[in-house]
C-alpha cells in the first residue's frame, strides 16, 4: 500500500521534470541539451504509465512489477545517452565527436550483452525480486562508472563550464545513490521495507530538482575552476 | 561478493560526488566579498569566517526576510557542514591532515552563510527603501 509520501514524491518529481523541460525549451541552449530534454520527457511519460499500472492492477501485482522495473531499466539505459551527450560536450573542442559516437554504440551493445548474460544466468526467466534488484544494481553501477570517468575527464581537461560541472555531479550522486541502494537491497533484503525502498524515489526526485536548480540559477556563461570543486587528490592530478 | 563490492565503490563515489557538488555551490559564493556591515554584525575580522560561527550565522539568516533563491543552497551546505563535522571528529586521532582539511571546508561553509546573510541584509535594506519611497 502506498502512502502520502510516495504520492508526494511522484508529484514533486513530475513537477520538477516538467519544469526542466520547459526551462530548456525556453532557453537558447535547448539543442545542446536535447538528449536531456528527451530523457526528462521519457521520465514523465513512463512515470504516468507506472501510475496507471499502479491504479489499475495494484502495487503488489505482477503487472505493476513488470512495468515498474522494466521502465526503470529503460530509463537508466536512456540516461546513458545523456552521459554520452555530456562526453560529447567535454571532448567537443578536441574534435573527437566521431569516437564518442562509436563509444556510445559500443556502450549500448555492451549493456545489452551484459543484460542478456544476466537474464540467461537466472534459472527461471520469470521476473523474480532478486533478478530485478541485481539487474538494476548492475545498470546503475555502469552509470556510476561512466559518470566517474566523465568527471575524471572534466577535472583533467580543466572544464570550467559551471552548468556542465553541476549537471555531471548531480548525475553522479543519482547513479551512485541508486547503485548503493540496490546493492544494499541485494545484501540485506530485510532492510528494504523500512529504509531502502526510499532510496530510488529520493534519488529520482533529487536528479530533476538538481537539474532544475542548475538551469535556473547557473547561467550558460558561468565559469568555475574545477580545482576548487574536485577533491584535493583529483585536483593534484589535474596539475601533474 | 559482487554486490558488496558495488556497494562499497558506490558509497565512496557517492561521497566524492556529493562533496564536489557541495563545493561547486560554495565556490560560487566564495568569490563575493563580505560587506563591512556584516562583518560588524557578526564580529568578523578580515575576510575569514570561523567555522564555529556557522550555527549563529544560520540563525541570523533565518531572521532576515527571504529573497527566495538561497534556501536550497543553505540546505545542501548545511548537510555538507554536518558531514565535515563528523569527518573532523572521526579523523582527529588518525589523520591530522584530513582534520585540518575538514576544518577548512567547515570554514568555507560558514563563509557561504555569511555571504547569504550579507545578500539578505542588502535585500531587506532595498525592500525598506522601496517602502519608504512608496509612502
Amino acid at each position: 500500500m502506498l502512502g502520502p509520501l510516495d504520492y508526494a514524491l511522484v508529484v514533486f518529481g513530475l513537477v520538477a521534470e516538467t519544469y526542466v523541460v520547459v526551462c530548456l525549451c525556453l532557453s537558447k541552449s535547448s539543442l545542446r541539451y536535447l538528449s536531456l530534454s528527451v530523457y526528462m520527457l521519457a521520465v514523465i511519460g513512463l512515470t504516468i504509465a507506472q501510475d496507471v499500472a499502479l491504479l489499475r492492477f495494484g502495487v503488489s501485482s505482477q503487472v505493476y512489477g513488470y512495468v515498474y522495473y522494466y521502465t526503470d531499466a529503460l530509463l537508466t539505459i536512456s540516461l546513458f545517452f545523456v552521459i554520452m551527450s555530456f562526453y560529447h560536450q567535454v571532448f567537443q573542442q578536441m574534435g573527437v565527436g566521431k569516437y564518442v559516437r562509436w563509444a556510445s554504440v559500443f556502450l549500448l551493445s555492451a549493456t545489452a550483452l551484459f543484460s542478456y548474460l544476466v537474464v540467461r544466468r537466472m534459472p527461471s526467466h520469470h521476473l523474480t525480486n532478486r533478478f530485478v534488484v541485481e539487474m538494476s544494481q548492475n545498470l546503475y553501477f555502469v552509470g556510476v562508472v561512466l559518470t566517474y570517468l566523465l568527471w575524471g575527464a572534466v577535472v583533467k581537461l580543466r572544464e570550467t563550464r559551471t552548468r556542465l560541472i553541476q549537471l555531471v555531479l548531480a548525475l553522479g550522486i543519482f547513479f551512485s545513490a541508486d547503485a548503493a541502494g540496490y546493492a544494499l537491497r541485494n545484501l540485506f533484503p530485510a532492510l528494504e521495507p523500512s529504509f531502502l525502498k526510499w532510496v530510488p524515489p529520493m534519488a529520482g526526485l533529487f536528479l530533476p530538482l538538481a537539474w532544475a536548480y542548475t538551469f535556473t540559477k547557473i547561467s550558460e556563461d558561468a565559469r568555475l575552476e574545477t580545482a576548487r570543486v574536485a577533491l584535493p587528490r583529483m585536483a593534484a592530478h589535474q596539475h601533474s | 561478493m559482487i554486490a558488496a563490492l558495488i556497494c562499497v565503490i558506490s558509497v565512496v563515489l557517492f561521497l566524492q560526488f556529493f562533496i564536489s557538488y557541495s563545493r561547486s555551490i560554495i565556490a560560487a559564493y566564495r568569490m563575493s566579498e563580505l560587506s563591512e556591515q556584516v562583518r560588524e554584525v557578526v564580529g568578523i575580522e578580515g575576510q575569514e569566517v570561523n567555522s564555529d560561527q556557522f550555527g549563529r550565522l544560520v540563525q541570523l539568516v533565518r531572521l532576515c526576510p527571504q529573497k527566495g533563491d538561497d534556501r536550497t543552497d543553505l540546505k545542501v551546505v548545511g548537510v555538507y557542514y554536518w558531514m565535515m563535522g563528523i569527518l573532523r571528529s572521526a579523523a582527529r586521532q588518525l589523520a591530522p591532515r584530513v582534520t585540518s582539511w575538514a576544518e577548512r571546508e567547515r570554514a568555507g561553509c560558514a563563509y557561504f552563510v555569511a555571504v547569504a546573510l550579507d545578500r539578505r541584509i542588502a535585500y531587506s535594506r532595498d525592500l525598506l527603501a522601496q517602502q519608504m519611497s512608496d509612502r
